[in-house]
């Protein structure tokens, strides 16, 4: 099991925004997680590299459990690979700085490996030819793209996607969601809250509807998008298809 | 007008050489002391942007009491006040020079705490997540991703900063520096030829501050390139 959730609960102050999750996610799998806006997708997400930290229950990561205090969560974070709906690259970076800096003062290997293999990267994200310029020279969906391509640096065994695409201009979506395809198909193990119906019905192995705070229902996605259970699902369904 | 005031500009050339000596005191408590004041500021700056509330509790104290009073008491407490003190408890006394430097680097400091902690806090938060999110330890995030992004915020605060203080520095004619006013006032007080002087004294403070501008425009493109 590459992730296992066990009774999850997050609070903000006196709001629970997480009511107690319980989900295994196997190596290989893309899961989808859809729901309405406040559902806590994100929190959920951010729970699972602990950029949130965690109010009770476990998150146990390729077997190691992040919610104990005593775990190095800087290791474990170099195995998540995340990309964020805002991308947010270094500004003051070019992209292959940005792809590079991390490699060379986490993992500590040379410059010249980083590079190199950052140039792996961005041949898989399209963008080779742009290892030179800095982000602020990049369209919205270039931009994900790297930054795709900066949290495969770490060479991780999970990825994370929170709306990838929800900041990007309609003819833009394509080839950020192209990108994550063939991440797919490579057999990354990933976990992606998104809008993209479409997305998730061709890519995802599993899809899991939230609300309120748990997940009400998860199911293939030809279950879930043909044939809903729960009348909440069906209700969010039918407002967005 | 044959009553008129006859301006003698030679005076003042003549006076020249010794409103530089004037000029080189002011520049060297300005450099000194802010080179100082960036190190303080720079380290109660990122103490106050802490969690520990010690820390961040004593920089807001020190800032509130510095931006709170005029640098001259300031100069004046330090030179008179605290040497009283010291004169008698440890039967030394600090230089008006070394007194004029002190001020300098404490009233710029709290300033420049301000601009720092200003400038680290206008960094969107989405790029330490992005840093830990890599794996990178708070640390590392912070000075690889968050430190040099707010350094180039500061650069214009922090030039104006400077400005301010070299023009402070003429404050320090009251503890008796020999910094630039100081000798233009001794030059008048000698000549009698108060425009001519105070002229070229007017016209040295804006070369060093047009200076300042210009080195400051330059680092500013410099960084800009990216
Ligand atoms: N740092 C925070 N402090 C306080 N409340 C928060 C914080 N982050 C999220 N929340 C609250 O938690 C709830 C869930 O937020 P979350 O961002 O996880 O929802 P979401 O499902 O991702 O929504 P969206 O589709 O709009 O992104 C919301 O009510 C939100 O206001
Ligand atoms: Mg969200």
């Amino acid at each position: 099991m590459m992730i296992q959730v066990i009774d999850l609960h997050k609070k903000f102050g006196n709001l629970e925004v997480l009511k107690g999750i319980d989900n295994n996610i196997s190596e290989q799998e893309v899961v989808c997680v859809i729901g309405p806006s406040g559902s806590g997708k994100s929190t959920f997400l951010r729970c699972l590299n602990k950029l949130e930290d965690i109010t009770s229950g476990q998150v146990i990561i390729d077997g190691i459990d992040i919610s104990d205090p005593n775990t190095n969560i800087n290791k474990v974070r170099t195995e998540l690979g995340m990309v964020f709906q805002q991308f947010n690259l270094f500004p003051h970076m070019t992209v292959m700085g940005n792809i590079t800096l991390a490699p060379i003062k986490e993992l500590g290997i040379s410059k010249k490996e980083a590079q190199e293999n950052g140039l792996k990267m961005l041949d898989k994200v399209g963008l080779r030819d742009k290892a030179d310029v800095y982000p602020s020279a990049l369209s919205g969906g270039q931009q994900q793209r790297v930054a795709i391509a900066r949290a495969l640096s770490m060479n991780p065994k999970i990825m994370l996607f929170d709306e990838p695409t929800s900041a990007l201009d309609p003819e833009l979506v394509g080839e950020v969601l192209a990108v994550m395809k063939n991440l797919a198909n490579e057999g990354m193990t990933m976990v992606v809250v998104t809008h993209e119906m479409g997305f998730a019905r061709e890519v995802g192995d599993r899809v899991i509807f939230m609300d309120e705070g748990v997940i009400v229902e998860e199911n293939t996605p030809e279950e879930i998008f043909s044939n809903p259970q729960n009348e909440r699902t069906q209700a969010f369904l039918s407002k967005i298809i | 007008m044959e009553t008129g005031l006859n301006l003698d500009w030679s005076i003042a050339v003549n006076a020249l050489p010794f409103l530089l000596t004037g000029a080189k005191l002011t520049i060297i408590i300005t450099v000194v002391g802010l080179l100082i004041g960036f190190f303080i500021g720079a380290i109660t700056g990122l103490a106050r942007t802490s969690s520990n509330k010690l820390f961040s509790g004593i920089s807001t104290v020190y800032v509130e009491i510095i931006r709170g009073t005029p640098i001259l008491v300031q100069a004046l407490y330090l030179y008179f006040g605290v040497n009283q003190l010291l004169q008698h408890s440890a039967g030394f006394k600090i230089g008006s020079t070394t007194a004029g430097i002190i001020a300098i680097a404490i009233n710029s400091g709290a300033y420049i705490s301000e601009i720092v902690r200003g400038s680290i806090q206008s960094i969107d938060k989405g790029q330490v997540e992005a840093g830990r999110s890599l794996g990178m330890s708070s640390f590392k995030t912070f000075i690889y991703i968050v430190w040099p992004q707010a350094l180039k915020r500061m650069i214009p605060p922090l030039g104006n900063q400077f400005i301010i203080s070299l023009k402070d520095t003429s404050l320090f004619a009251f503890i008796s520096v020999a910094e630039l006013t100081r000798q233009g006032q001794m030059s008048v007080s000698a000549t009698f030829a108060a425009f001519e002087i105070y002229t070229f004294v007017a016209l040295l403070y804006l070369c060093m501050t047009m200076s300042i501008s210009l080195v400051l425009r330059v680092v500013e493109r410099r960084l800009d390139v990216n």
